[in-house]
């Protein structure tokens, strides 16, 4: 008596990837804009990334009902702290609060690949990448999705983060001018474009300074 | 005044029909400092008086955001209104979490007085000691309730609550046709005209009083201390016939020395008092 399985699942892979890079002033987060489905394209123009707090936002790759749900509740929680506290939130705080409200769903998860981007109390850029059920960490650069097996190792090659385990500590910021960074960005999502079938069509960047924030688009390959 | 016998519980008439509990709950609003509310078409004015126990302690905050929409002005148990904001706050929220649209005005204060009526029928409960000026914008235009604590509501053009708000009430009842179509800025001056009416002689500063606008593509926000003083004192030099005529105008000299000297000493021996530590 083989065990049953299910015959349909609650969770579905929109695809498409994801990626963030921190700079010492700046903060860098990238999203393709297509979403699909098995072999087909739901659409070509939908965004992945969220604006949580004027200096925190959040790229998430995954099943995009999932990623809605989540970035809904976090705009709330963030409501909730503006009405008790008179102020945004922090960016390492909203890190905190991310794997919070994903570790509460650990039995029932969202599925949804996040990378979360912005600046900290001292104006340089931080990372925070996670896994599906809130184990997190603050980083120099991270991809998630489709392409971040293609994405990483490119990244990674490029701007060697310094390990954590380092004695004295490290920064964990990348020396990497902010021009500079949007090129590698673009670059790799070229890359990513050519052998990822789920992530292609549009790439939204998002850039987060001392003077505000600025969005970037640029075409990529539709097929 | 003996109506002791009835007024034990909210859970017993009085042979009269009345609940005095809910009645005393009515009365605490009125020994609470003053608030004030008016609307025009486009736009919600709240107002109230802020008076710190003593010089060494903050004032007690009695404006609150409920969203970019909607905001309270509270008299009476400043604790109670507290609770009540988060509780308004909480229903915007899940409601915009629902609709993806802003909570109708007048959905919340339904939802307020019905919270507010089952406080006067449980022996275990109190009525709520607040009155609630609560002032928003939804697509139906700009509105102003008053929510009491015996769970009833009503929509004003302009109202004040509090102690000595009848004077405040006085000045508006003479004024509020006029405020339809008023403009902001009028608005705001009519407010504060209110205000002091409430002040009874004393002098009308922007640290014992606090102003929130919101409006038609205006967010709901509580004006800082800076720019209140400055409207204050252009009505104060110019505006004296406008007001009720308490003074005469051989008193405006001295008040434009008075508010000169006033703001100096204001800002220059206690500041910490002046700034409400927790402005929004």
């Amino acid at each position: 008596m083989t065990k049953q399985h299910a015959n349909w699942s609650p969770y579905d892979n929109n695809g498409g990837s994801v990626v963030a890079i921190a700079g010492a002033d700046y903060c860098v987060v990238a999203a393709d804009t297509r979403m699909s489905t098995g072999y087909s394209i739901l659409t070509r123009g939908y965004s992945k990334i969220c604006k949580l707090a004027d200096k925190s936002f959040m790229a998430s790759s995954g099943f995009q009902a999932d990623v809605k749900a989540l970035q809904k509740h976090l705009s709330a929680k963030h409501l909730i702290y503006q009405h008790q506290h008179n102020k945004q939130m922090s960016c390492p705080a909203m890190a905190q609060l991310l794997s919070n409200t994903l570790y509460y769903k650990r039995f029932f998860p969202y599925y949804a690949f996040n990378v979360l981007g912005g600046l900290d109390n001292e104006g340089k850029g931080c990372v925070f990448t996670y896994d599906a059920v809130g184990s997190y960490e603050r980083v120099g650069y991270s991809a998630q999705g489709s392409g971040s097996t293609l994405i990483m190792p490119f990244l990674d090659n490029q701007l060697k983060s310094p390990s954590p385990l380092l004695l004295p500590a490290v920064d964990a910021v990348t020396p990497l001018s902010e021009g500079e960074a949007i090129d590698l960005v673009k670059t790799v999502f070229a890359s990513a474009t050519e052998r990822d079938i789920y992530t292609g069509d549009r790439l939204e960047i998002v850039v987060l300074n001392a003077d505000g924030t600025r969005y970037e688009y640029m075409e990529l390959r539709k097929d | 005044m003996f109506r002791n016998q009835y007024d034990t519980d909210v859970t017993t008439w009085s042979p009269a029909g009345r609940l005095f509990q809910v009645e005393y709950a009515m009365e605490a609003v009125k020994q609470g400092s003053a608030a004030i509310g008016l609307r025009s078409k486009s736009h919600v004015v709240l107002a109230c008086v802020n008076k710190a126990n003593s010089e060494l302690s903050s004032h007690q905050k009695k404006i609150f955001k409920v969203d970019d929409h909607i905001g309270v002005a509270i008299a009476g148990l400043t604790a109670d209104g507290r609770v009540l904001s988060r509780y308004m706050r909480s229903e915007c929220i899940n409601y915009n979490y629902t609709y993806e649209s802003p909570l109708p005005v007048g959905r919340l204060v339904v939802q307020l007085a019905d919270k507010a009526q089952v406080c006067t029928q449980r022996s275990w409960k109190r009525p709520y000691g607040v009155g609630l000026l609560v002032g928003g914008l939804d697509e139906s235009g700009a509105h102003l309730y008053y929510n009491c604590p015996s769970g009833n509501y009503f929509e004003y053009q302009a109202f004040a609550i509090g102690s000595r708000s009848q004077a405040a009430k006085t000045y508006l009842e003479r004024r509020f046709e006029s405020f339809t179509d008023s403009t902001r800025e009028d608005l705001i001056k009519d407010a504060l005209i209110a205000t002091r009416e409430t002040l009874q002689g004393e002098k009308l500063r922007s640290s014992i009083c606090t102003v929130a606008v919101m409006g038609v593509g205006e967010p709901f926000h509580i004006l800082d201390q800076d720019t209140v003083q400055k409207l204050i004192d252009a009505f104060e030099i110019v505006g004296q016939d406008e007001g009720p005529a308490a003074e005469p105008d051989a008193a405006v000299p001295a008040e434009q020395a008075a508010a000169g000297e006033g703001a100096g000493a204001d800002t220059g021996s206690a500041p910490e008092t002046d700034v409400a530590p927790m402005d929004i």
